[in-house]
């Protein structure tokens, strides 16, 4: 049981909200010592598997071209496209991604991704639409803020779920060699192209699972819509007046700060 | 050099180029503490595997401490006023689209024709469209590490949480968590009782990738623990069937913790959420529908 305890330590550093990094170091180093290391040997093992493990840090290198691409309005552009599309809602727009993705990812492409896909491009267009006919001073409010947080946590979890429950579709994913080569060492052949077919369904429940989140997302958006035009109410009726024209002026900083 | 290595080298650098950025913006209310940790994390990105793992380790030290103490802060990028880049949005149109799209596409058909990686795939794609975007945008490639800067202190340390958490799952390893998890439940589950093993399995998935942040480190303990000995061999489930949807099961606890960093925390604060465990709270619910329907799936279609 006693190797249980870097577990119980991130379980309470985390619900403290301690600094996670510390946290993750001090777990790692009683785990260490309950495994009969010493402190050397620790920080070896620890610096081993961190060296090991640099390619989930790769997506750094995409931030000078998010960032310059940003600095001269591509958030803004999102937004400003999707103003135009009546049909566009937060919701179709993530569920429309999930879709893409899966497809995407199903021939073992990855098309997506959080830095690449939600943060430039997706988030942008989802808070957009929402934004659309509010008056200025509606975007600012604490209301509107809270829901774009909403609207930016669902389109997070269209791109999780799109990855996650699409992967193994593809034959020659890497979770699917894994699977190979553990039940084949316990000497239970499997076929790759089985396993990838046996990966459907769940795909098609996770589509069905995002469709639903989507739908409640996009009525509560038509709710919070409807409470901010209560409360702030347009001079004139200027908002409906002019529906097709281009009332984009918020910023794209503004509106995710 | 092989393009991986390489790969590292070129994002080491640009973050060694964020630190440098940061020693020189005298607004910064932080400055020797952010310029440290991205400087210590630049070295060890590019020359990790020539420095003695030791010296890597007091790197993490280090770089936890500065982050813990509140060293990391936010500086000055010179950022264009609203009106300027709006106007700029009008000029560049939906071409502003052309380098966002660069990098997937040019991943896809990098890895297509050479067979490559696709991590190599995404840094050559991301190193064109560096180009493509100053010659597109007119901007200099200073202007572009000082983007890159920008968008590296709104992540923060949280940067770095997935090769930390990477390094923890190597020590759980070493200590045995994995056994004692599979031991502690498979004492538990009554297994003459088939839906007693198939949940046992399924959950045992999911909370061990829980604990591990990473289902594929806990398919090998969680199999062979009890998923082998009790679903496949004893109940005489399908193994292909029971192997893809214990997977699967894993895959719903990655998406109910902290530990899978760069999936729920790193987003958040790319996204700039107030609450950094946002993504995990609204994934909750729907990873445990899915993990019911995994275990149902498995139980209908397995035996």
């Amino acid at each position: 049981m006693l190797s249980l305890i870097g577990v119980a330590i991130i379980v309470i550093g985390l619900a403290l909200r301690l600094n996670a990094l510390l946290v993750v170091l001090v777990a790692g180093f009683s785990s260490g010592l309950v495994a009969g290391m010493s402190p050397t040997e620790i920080l070896a093992a620890l610096g081993q598997a961190f060296t090991d493990n640099r390619a989930v840090s790769l997506f750094i290198i995409t931030l000078p071209v998010i960032g310059l691409l940003e600095r001269n309005g591509l958030r803004d552009q999102a937004e400003h496209l999707v103003q135009k599309l009546r049909a566009a809602s937060a919701g179709r727009i993530s569920f429309s991604y999930l879709v893409l993705r899966k497809a995407t990812n199903a021939f073992g492409l990855q098309l997506g991704g959080h830095p690449a896909m939600i943060r430039p491009l997706v988030a942008p267009m989802s808070v957009g639409a929402a934004e659309r006919d509010l008056p200025e001073e509606a975007l600012s409010s604490p209301r509107f803020k809270a829901l774009s947080q909403r609207i930016r946590v669902l389109n997070a979890v269209s791109e999780n779920f799109g990855n996650f429950f699409s992967q193994l579709i593809f034959v020659a994913s890497g979770g699917l060699l894994l699977i190979k080569s553990v039940l084949d060492k316990s000497g239970a052949s499997v076929s790759l192209a089985d396993m990838a077919m046996y990966a459907i369904p769940t795909a098609l429940v996770s589509l069905v699972v995002v469709f639903v989140l989507c739908r409640r997302l996009d009525a509560r958006i038509r709710r919070e819509q409807q409470l901010l035009r209560e409360e702030y109410p347009q001079p004139s009726g200027q908002a409906n007046a002019t529906p097709g024209k281009d009332t984009f002026t918020t910023s794209a900083t503004e509106s995710h700060s | 050099m092989n393009g991986i290595d390489a790969l590292y080298l070129i994002t080491g650098f640009a973050i060694m180029a964020f630190a440098v950025l940061t020693l020189t913006d005298r607004d910064h209310p932080r400055r020797l503490g952010t310029t440290a940790f991205w400087m210590i994390f630049g070295i060890s990105l590019a020359f990790g595997q020539w420095l003695p793992d030791v010296v890597v380790g007091l790197a993490m030290l280090a770089l936890a401490l500065l982050a813990a103490t509140g060293q990391l802060g936010f500086g000055n990028y010179g950022q264009l006023s609203d009106e300027a880049r709006q106007a700029r949005r009008k000029r560049l149109g939906s071409r502003l689209f052309i380098p966002a799209l660069v990098i997937p596409v040019g991943t896809f058909l990098y890895t297509l024709t050479t067979g490559q990686s696709a991590l190599v795939g995404l840094g050559v794609a991301t190193v064109l469209a560096f180009a493509v975007a100053l010659l597109l945008l007119r901007e200099s490639s200073a202007t572009g590490m000082q983007e890159g800067r920008r968008l590296a202190d709104a992540i923060g340390w949280a940067a770095i949480l997935p090769q930390f958490l990477a390094a923890l799952g190597l020590l759980f390893d070493q200590a045995g968590v994995g056994q004692t998890i599979a031991g502690l439940v498979s004492s538990v589950v009554p297994d003459t009782s088939l839906i007693a093993c198939v949940i046992a399995y399924c959950v045992g998935m999911a909370v061990f990738t829980m604990l591990m942040g990473n289902g594929f480190a806990a398919f090998a303990v969680i199999t062979s623990g009890i998923g082998y000995p009790l679903v496949i061999a004893l109940h005489g489930g399908n193994p292909a069937i029971v192997g893809v949807l214990g997977m699967l099961s894993g895959y719903c606890g990655t998406l109910m913790t902290p530990m899978a960093a760069n999936f729920n925390i790193v987003p958040a604060a790319l996204l700039e959420l107030d609450d950094r465990y946002h993504i995990i709270r609204a994934q909750i619910l729907p990873a445990l529908v899915m993990l019911a329907a995994n275990i149902s799936l498995m139980l209908l279609l397995a035996f």
